[in-house]
């Protein structure tokens, strides 16, 4: 304790002599966790404008494949073919592309990169990040990353298509397609730099959880958000290095001869000398981040809503041991799954019935998440903030996603589903929809911190209802498809009879999925316009009870003007039978509120006193 | 012209729904709303939760059953009544869940909205409570997982001896299908052998290669043990049957397998499904390239007398290319004139 006290002090000193910010050093090169955090979140919008976009233009292709797609030209150029029709090869690089900016630059960027950043500090108590400067070059390498993938996209030969797994040999062999070329060199590269800002970020926000703490704000008096982050973190700095390895071996087959991943190919019309190698392996390396990765994305949502659903049900989460145990178990299991994406690769079958065993386990804490959820509501007093409307139907699309789970985890009916739209439906709803939900939750709920004025709640019920319904109809009819059998990363299903049905409902959902994207523009108006001209927020808009609510409207960089709160109790006292409020801030001690304490409660007191006269001590021997 | 007509109505709608934005926003701060944490939207936010619980899954029900045939594609294989079986019982397990768990979100968000001068329960925790729905999930889905591990181990299990060997070779983008000839044994191959008339590499100092006979599309017999070995030339593919409920990823450098019984003729199924032009289908599963979605093979099974005088018909690979006899060491020429039918 004496030692975060020594921090506290030092970073507090710091924050008196830091007047004189410049433009460069206050919005640019900020070493604030609020600026930065701020940076990941726009950087995080501008691609989710960029993908969404994209699969509105291949559902363009997929519901109305006779369509003359010729006014895009404009914007796609030699992309739509003379007839006016989508280039096949430009659909599959959409496609990758989607995948790619949608998994790594929004939902692990925008959503962990955002909230981490901004909360952790401001939850547990702490003046900044443990290292501002790492926190600094964490969000430039992912500029950085994002700017060579964004030069990818313009390339001739168009940028990597060979899906979002870019599974060699297809992905390492020139030859076998355009986008293999260039476009997926610049792939590799900017991912690696990805990589590297998430190593970056994920060490800071382990280190400053672990050490940062304001006084009081033990591990079990952590917000779930908090604890959220904290897993996401050590998952990412597991299971990134990893991928890097994954991305580096396949630099060297493709540029430096070697035959980690290749053997025995035979492609336009000459017998490559590799052999030895396997795609497999590829396979193990890239699912050993590719599956941790999917609660990368989902976790930190999930202790967002957790959050927010507390707040606004006015009631305590129920269960938050439960919940953090189940988010332990979650990030445990994360890793000995992955190997269920490869069921049908080839893979040993015993290898395989072991991991639909261990597959099946996980969607045991992810059940107790969501009846810890419904009992959270229950009997609750709900305010329906946009912020808890998204929360809600975050816990609808997991659990419709997470259902199909089941399925899919089971490695004898994956044989039918594996690579159909089922597929597509079920990670698209648990994965893409639960996170972006959790994403917009987040940017609701803490908008007013962040900008220190309030969105337009009335756009905000717009949008939540236009997504809500939206997303359903996009993604739920993807199940039907996939139970007839359809294939992913199909440009077009008339070749074959087995797939000739269902162009109706094809063209119902891309007609969903073009009118759910433009119905974002609604919260990006709302978002921009609300940044100058939204009303000004009070200090607690939410009667949150959380440390973040106790800093000026405005906060400056070290958050708190005079000292760091201390924080005496854990953060879900709502509706405390007996209390004034319906809400106590972490903020108030025990001996304040006699009239609401539990019984160990008022057992407290004692320890508070002792605290506080420690304290006086602490002050005195450092006063020399 | 057109385009600059639709531009300009673009920028009068978003225009008009900017003022309605604005005056609404004036009235609620004349009306003085906007400074209450609690307005009546909140009750319209609970009545459509209830609105489009009744919605969804009014829709939802109408679609699974009044189009169960379109979904739901027939099975023409063993193993696949098995794994359709386990997909209907987990879809029922999960449909139970789906529907239970959707409607307490919704209900309760609906029956617990906001209300003045009222209290939330304070309701922490209750272990009880939490051991139920850890137990119960877990029990159901140890079912799940054995019943899944019974029928995967039965499916991925060795073939049977006298299953009828069949090698599916994926390339860029087509399917090359040979049969293991009268021996039934589909011979060796060497990937530095492959040239423009001997697209699979055959090795010829393989014995077995010598009858082994290459055919357009898949035929197979009703009712007997097929063995698929899939191998693929340049990329990732994946053999995909969707009616045989089969799939199995090509790799190059690493054969695969798949066994299975097909249990329904061509003939069978169009009467079946009313449809004389229907035709089983091979489709690539694994994204390969450009033409990914164009890889088709047609499927033909046959009741299993017509399969083996179909067989008996079919003309050895070496047989129609006998240039190829000089790769042939000269100790095999004798044998391999003979198995492959070469008439000098």
């Amino acid at each position: 304790m004496a030692t975060a006290t020594h921090i506290d002090a030092h970073a507090h000193d710091d924050h008196d002599h830091e007047h004189h910010e410049t433009f460069i050093t206050k919005y640019i090169f900020s070493l604030d966790h609020k600026t930065i955090a701020k940076q990941f979140l726009i950087t995080g919008i501008i691609w989710a404008i960029i993908g969404a976009g994209f699969s509105a233009i291949f559902r363009l292709q997929l519901g109305f494949p006779e369509a003359d797609l010729s006014w895009l030209r404009p914007l796609l150029g030699k992309w739509i073919q003379p007839e006016g029709s989508l280039d096949p090869q430009f659909y599959l690089a959409l496609v990758t592309m989607h995948g790619t900016i949608m998994v790594f630059f929004v939902l692990t960027a925008g959503l962990s990169g955002t909230f981490s950043n901004f909360l952790i500090p401001l939850q547990i108590g702490a003046r900044d990040m443990a290292s501002g400067f790492m926190n600094m070059l964490s969000y430039w390498f992912f500029f950085l990353s994002s700017v060579i993938m964004f030069i990818s996209l313009f390339l001739e030969t168009g940028p990597a298509s060979g899906g979002w797994v870019v599974y060699p040999p297809l992905s390492a062999l020139p030859q076998a397609m355009d986008g293999s070329g260039l476009g997926m060199t610049l792939w590799l590269v900017a991912i690696v730099f990805f990589i590297v800002s998430s190593l970056l970020g994920g060490i800071n926000y382990i280190t400053t959880i672990i050490n940062l703490r304001t006084k009081g704000m033990t591990f079990s008096r952590l917000p779930l958000t908090i604890w959220s982050f904290f897993l996401t973190a050590v998952i990412g700095v597991l299971s990134f290095p990893v991928l890097f390895a994954a991305a580096l071996l396949l630099v060297f087959d493709r540029s430096f001869g070697t035959s980690f991943y290749l053997s025995e190919i035979y492609i336009g019309g000459e017998a490559l000398p590799n052999v030895g190698g396997s795609p497999i392996l590829y396979q193990h390396l890239f699912w050993f981040l590719g599956h941790p990765e999917v609660y990368i994305v989902l976790l930190p949502a999930l202790g967002i809503t957790s959050e927010i659903i507390a707040t606004n049900s006015r009631k305590p989460i129920f269960g938050y041991k439960a919940m953090i145990i189940s988010m332990l178990g979650i990030t445990v299991l994360s890793f000995v799954v992955w190997a269920h994406h490869m069921f049908v690769s080839g893979l040993s079958p015993f290898l395989g019935s072991i991991f639909m065993f261990l597959t099946l386990i996980i969607a045991i804490p992810s059940a107790v998440k969501v009846f810890n959820y419904l009992t959270t509501l229950w009997r609750g007093n709900i305010v329906f903030t946009p912020a808890m409307l998204f929360s809600i139907g975050l816990v609808s699309v997991f659990i419709s996603g997470g259902i199909t789970g089941i399925f899919l985890g089971n490695s004898a009916i994956d044989i039918q589903l594996h690579d159909t739209y089922f597929v597509v439906a079920h990670f698209h709803l648990v994965m893409g929809a639960a996170s972006s939900f959790g994403l917009l939750a987040g940017v609701y709920h803490w908008f007013p911190k962040m900008f220190g004025r309030m969105l337009d709640r009335k756009l905000g019920y717009i949008h939540f209802w236009f997504t809500f319904i939206g997303i359903y109809a996009v993604f739920f009819p993807m199940h039907y498809i996939g139970i007839a059998g359809f294939p992913r990363r199909y440009y077009s299903f008339t070749n074959f009879d087995a797939f000739s049905g269902f162009t109706d409902l094809n063209a119902f959902i891309s007609v969903a999925a073009i009118l759910t994207f433009f119905g974002q523009f609604i919260f990006l108006f709302n978002f921009f316009y609300s940044i100058f001209r939204g009303k000004k927020a009070p200090l607690n808009p939410w009667k949150s009870t959380t440390l973040e609510w106790t800093t000026p409207r405005v906060a400056g960089h070290g958050n708190w003007p005079g000292e760091i709160p201390t924080v005496y109790r854990w953060p879900y006292d709502y509706s405390k039978p007996g209390a004034e409020d319906d809400f106590i801030p972490q903020t108030v001690p025990f001996s304040e509120t006699m009239d609401s304490n539990l019984p160990h409660e008022n057992d407290m007191i004692a320890i508070e006193k002792e605290e506080s006269a420690s304290e006086i001590v602490v002050d005195g021997a450092k006063g020399h | 012209m057109f385009g600059f007509y639709i531009v300009l109505a673009i920028f009068l709608v978003l225009a008009i729904l900017l003022m309605i934005f604005r005056v609404s926003r004036l009235i609620s701060v004349v009306k003085g709303s906007d400074e209450k944490s609690v307005t009546g939207s909140n009750n319209v936010n609970a009545i459509l939760m209830v609105v489009f619980l009744v919605l969804f899954f009014g829709l939802m029900a109408w679609y699974s059953f009044a189009h169960f045939d379109s979904y739901d594609p027939p099975i023409a294989s063993d193993h696949g009544l098995v794994t359709d079986k386990l997909f209907w019982r987990t879809m029922w397990i999960t449909g139970i869940v789906f529907v239970i768990t959707h409607i307490l979100l919704f209900v309760f968000a609906y029956k617990y909205r906001y209300r003045e001068n009222h209290r939330a329960e304070f309701y922490p925790h209750n272990n009880k409570l939490e051991l139920l729905w850890t137990g119960v999930p877990a029990i159901v889905l140890t079912w799940l997982v054995i019943s899944g591990f019974a029928a995967w181990s039965d499916i991925t299990s060795k073939a049977p001896e006298d299953a009828e060997q069949i090698e599916i070779t994926g390339q860029q983008f087509t399917w090359l299908i040979r049969y293991g000839g009268m021996d039934n044994e589909v011979g060796d191959y060497d990937y530095r052998l492959i040239d423009a008339t001997n697209d699979l590499g055959m090795d010829f100092t393989d014995k077995a290669n010598f009858d082994d006979f290459n055919n357009n599309s898949i035929v197979l017999p009703k009712g007997r043990p097929v063995l698929l070995k899939i191998r693929a030339k340049d990329v990732l593919h994946s053999v995909y049957m969707p009616h045989m409920r089969l799939k199995m990823d090509a790799v190059p450098g690493m054969p695969t397998q798949f066994w299975f019984v097909p249990n329904k003729t061509t003939e069978e199924m169009r009467i079946e499904e009313n449809n004389p032009d229907f035709n089983f289908e091979l489709a690539c599963a694994e994204i390969c390239g450009t033409s990914h979605f164009a890889m088709r093979r047609i499927v033909t099974v046959l009741e299993p007398e017509e399969y083996d005088k179909w067989k008996a018909e079919q003309k050895s690979w070496l047989s129609k290319n006998p240039d190829y006899m000089s790769q042939v060491p000269e100790n095999l020429k004798e044998l391999a004139v003979v198995t492959a039918g070469i008439n000098e």
